[in-house]
């Protein structure tokens, strides 16, 4: 090595451990490099830009605050974040129960977990687009799949995606079709908890509610608690079923929060306002999850392994 | 409830023969809900566009219209659409299978000052909404004149291949014994030779499921595209050639159509699932678990 730094010239360094440090510095270069370029950057840029006024053609122009002022007075503003909260309060709660609950039966010995886990997994990697216009379909006021359904038991049809009050059900019913995806981690996690466990429950005299309780739930709050995070997370990102399936409607009633940037940004071109909104979508997920770890986090049970 | 409810409740699933019978109706009826879209999907794309708006449907069409899926195909040029996409995948999967894996091996077999608090700053980046940097990172593309090209979706996957991937491939680097890099170093080998010669090859299941998840995740992009390739119809990839084609047909919408062209742009994902189903759980595992 000493010679090849000689001959290329290059400054390595003499003792072991400097060389040491430098590899390990090279070898994650392109994620040091990457976290720079591609989010420090972008995020400074936009910060700088919330003060602008900026339609990406004339030079960007001073506002100081204006963006500030324009969004606590922006109606759409308050609506999107309310439709947003509106969308996590209830798929996300609903989808990690439902899944929960799934992932339990499925845990339950069975020669047909296979087919079962497939069958409830594959609607999640569904392409958004091709769900987007499949479920555009199925939820169709008069040829629809769903008021087929409906009306077969003697429900009446209802106007899924032109009703303000029923095209978030709608969304929210189609994103409870992918909750295969939590609920194979679940069924990972179940999958890992010691049998011995359960008989130990059992020499107790525990029956199935008391062993789900006293073992299952503990020894899983970390799972849970991960596919919560995960789920808030990802449910305040919802963009391509109001992009293509309502278009934000009707009466604003699907206008997602994501969807609101992308509105600001790539259709009014109001680049300072839509960084702005960017900002302000960052700081709630972030606050959101902190919160949910200090209130939530401290139920979870972490199992000492040992080494 | 009631505590005497409560109890017999507790009794009936402690019953094996009730317990038994509710699971399998249970999963049962679950899984009937959760296929009626797809066979919706089927039929419909393989209905006439008279017998589609048939009320109440029918489930098996009559007749069987295969044409459909020519018609689809050749209405836009999905061939075209499917070539783009397939380019903007290879280049992705090369990306992130050196680059990921590049990182993972520093994060996870070589010792140095700082690396803990990389690897605190990659996880925050796995939990990051990707989506706060979409308006800026445009504006900054576009600045350098990368929109209408597909830099934007390929050249960010070279720095680092995403977080989550450094943290999957990092995971499985440290499960391999340290004795295999020991017995190297004697011979001299450098921290690169080992990477690549000895962790990589060892590596392949964790990268085969990483090349899958690049493979979903790239197929179905539709945010990238939308930004970046929507000017221009040459450069569409297919999803969203797909959510163009939607408008197509002006004042209607072909549902028959456009069944069958979501049906072709899901059969490439369900085939690959069923091909490495073993990948697929072995990622799940990892990424759900062991976070």
């Amino acid at each position: 090595m000493a010679v090849e730094a000689q001959r290329t010239r290059l400054p390595w360094p003499r003792t072991r451990r400097a060389r040491r440090a430098l590899t390990g510095y090279i070898f994650i270069s392109p994620f040091i490099l990457g976290f720079f370029l591609f989010f420090v950057g972008p995020a400074l840029v936009a910060a700088w830009l919330t003060m602008f006024d900026w339609n990406m053609i004339r030079p960007p122009y001073f506002i100081g605050l204006g963006n500030f002022k324009k969004m606590f007075a922006d109606d759409l503003f308050y609506q999107s974040l309310k439709v947003t909260a509106y969308f996590s309060l209830v798929s996300v709660p609903v989808g990690l129960v439902l899944s929960f609950f799934l992932a339990l039966l499925m845990n339950f010995k069975t020669r047909s977990i296979a087919v079962f886990r497939t069958i409830y997994y594959l609607p999640s990697i569904v392409p958004a687009v091709a769900n987007a216009v499949l479920w555009s379909f199925v939820l169709n006021t008069e040829f629809g799949l769903l008021n087929a359904l409906l009306d077969s038991i003697g429900l009446p049809k209802i106007a899924w995606l032109q009703e303000p009050e029923w095209a978030m059900p709608a969304i929210i019913l189609m994103s409870l079709w992918a909750l295969g995806a939590t609920m194979v981690i679940y069924l990972a996690g179940l999958q890992g908890i010691p049998q011995s466990l359960y008989e130990a429950a059992e020499i107790d005299g525990a029956g199935r509610w008391a062993s789900l309780i006293n073992v299952t739930i503990p020894l899983m709050s970390p799972v849970i608690f991960f596919n919560l995070i995960i789920g808030i997370i990802g449910s305040f990102q919802i963009f391509t079923a109001g992009f293509l399936i309502t278009g934000g409607g009707p009466q604003h009633a699907t206008l997602f929060y994501v969807l609101y940037i992308y509105r600001n940004g790539l259709q009014y071109f109001d680049m300072g306002y839509a960084s702005l909104l960017a900002w302000v979508l960052f700081f709630l997920i972030f606050a959101l999850t902190l919160l949910v770890f200090k209130y939530v986090g401290r139920y979870v049970y972490y199992e000492d392994v040992g080494s | 409830m009631s505590a005497s409810t409560r109890t017999t409740a507790t009794q009936l699933l402690d019953n094996e023969r009730f317990w038994r019978v509710f699971v399998w109706t249970v999963l049962l009826a679950g899984a009937v809900v959760m296929f009626l879209p797809f066979l919706w999907l089927l039929s419909s794309s393989l209905k006439t566009e008279l017998a589609i708006f048939r009320y109440p449907p029918e489930w098996i069409p009559d007749p069987i219209k295969f044409s459909n899926y020519v018609d689809a195909w050749t209405t836009r040029p999905f061939a075209l659409y499917v070539r783009n996409t397939i380019v903007i995948l290879l280049l992705n999967e090369v990306a992130v299978l050196v680059s990921a894996s590049f990182c993972a091996y520093g994060f996870a077999r070589i010792d140095f000052p700082g690396r803990n608090v990389w690897f605190a700053i990659l996880l925050a980046t796995v939990m990051l909404p990707g989506i706060v940097t979409m308006i800026p990172q445009f504006v900054i593309f576009s600045r350098i004149g990368w929109v209408n090209t597909i830099l934007p979706l390929t050249v960010p996957f070279f720095f680092g291949g995403g977080a989550f991937n450094i943290f999957l491939l990092r995971q499985f680097f440290r499960t391999l014994p340290a004795e295999l890099a020991d017995a190297a170093y004697i011979d001299g080998a450098s921290e690169i030779t080992i990477y690549w010669r000895i962790m990589l090859p060892l590596a392949k299941p964790a990268l085969a499921t990483i090349a899958i998840f690049t493979f979903i995740g790239t197929w179905n992009d539709f945010m990238g595209p939308l930004l970046y390739l929507a000017k221009d119809p040459n450069k569409f990839t297919v999803a969203l050639g797909l959510a163009m084609f939607r408008t197509a047909f002006a004042g209607r919408t072909r549902w028959d159509l456009l069944m069958a062209a979501s049906t072709m742009m899901i059969i490439p994902v369900i085939f690959v699932f069923f091909v490495a189903q073993r990948y697929f759980i072995q990622g799940i595992a990892i990424s759900g678990l062991k976070g």
